[in-house]
């Protein structure tokens, strides 16, 4: 039977956009970035978990109308096409300043949790992430 | 939905995101708009017609989750929630609690502690439904 979770996926408006964050801020790896018909087959990792991808697909035709595509571009720039990834990390408040130093638009500053200290964040197209530093028994 | 619309809606998530993260704060409808970087009213107009709902009631909602979270979570006095949450008094904070929640926070406290669901999630689901939702009135 099934035995692993290997690639999920989230609609990204903008490839190469996607790239400039996921790989220039978030600290991602390319680990596809191919032509599949008229398809960009663009998938990336973290260094330390390669076998772990996130599939960047650009919502369009032929895969979906034009129209189609438009509505889950209208989706994802209301914060509500779903697709939300998290992450965790050793220590959230430090990774919480680097990925501020880096520009990136922090949603929610780190909180403690029961589980741990998360905080919130959104790509530049309004998918949102959150990451996380289990806490430690 | 054009390029232009999804600009408008991502400036306006961004507004939103500020009333999640800053709920405490004294927060204004100018404040807000230039997050959203429009006028005022176009800001409340447009808002509305991308979320459903106003900016004041979507704000009002999310202190309202905020302290019904607090309620259960904590032994804090209900003035002393109704502050942190970013209520200025306490006869407003009573009166949009009940007319939210359906009940007032005393008795909504009594309900007892609440399972552990990363923030967002909780903020998002545990938050009130905007219209006629208290039962029974």
């Amino acid at each position: 039977m099934l035995n692993a979770l290997t690639i999920t996926q989230i609609y990204v408006p903008d490839q190469d956009q996607a790239l400039d964050f996921y790989v220039g801020k978030l600290g991602f790896q390319v680990t596809n970035d191919m032509a599949f018909g008229p398809m960009r087959w663009l998938t990336i990792a973290l260094p330390g978990q390669p076998d772990r991808e996130v599939l960047l697909e650009k919502p369009g035709p032929p895969s979906m109308s034009e129209e189609t595509a438009a509505q889950v571009r209208d989706l994802i720039s209301k914060g509500a096409a779903g697709g939300h990834l998290f992450f965790q990390c050793d220590d959230a408040h430090q990774t919480h300043a680097e990925l501020k130093e880096r520009g990136v638009e922090i949603t929610e500053d780190p909180v403690d949790q029961p589980y741990g200290t998360d905080f919130g964040l959104r790509d530049p197209f309004g998918n949102h992430i959150r990451i996380a530093a289990p806490r430690v028994a | 939905m054009s390029r232009s619309s999804e600009e408008t809606n991502r400036r306006l998530l961004r507004a939103r995101d500020a009333m999640d993260r800053r709920y405490a704060e004294p927060l204004d409808v100018a404040t807000l708009a230039r997050i959203a970087y429009v006028s005022e009213a176009h800001f409340i107009r447009s808002f509305r017609a991308t979320f459903g709902e106003t900016p004041n009631r979507y704000l009002q909602r999310r202190r309202v989750e905020r302290a019904m979270f607090l309620l259960r979570s904590t032994d804090r006095s209900v003035t002393g929630i109704c502050m942190d949450v970013g209520f200025s008094s306490l006869g407003t904070f009573s009166r949009v609690f009940r007319d939210i929640v359906g009940e007032p926070p005393s008795a909504y406290r009594r309900r007892g502690p609440l399972p552990p669901v990363p923030t967002c999630f909780a903020m998002a689901w545990a938050r009130p439904s905007s219209f006629g939702e208290a039962p029974g009135e």
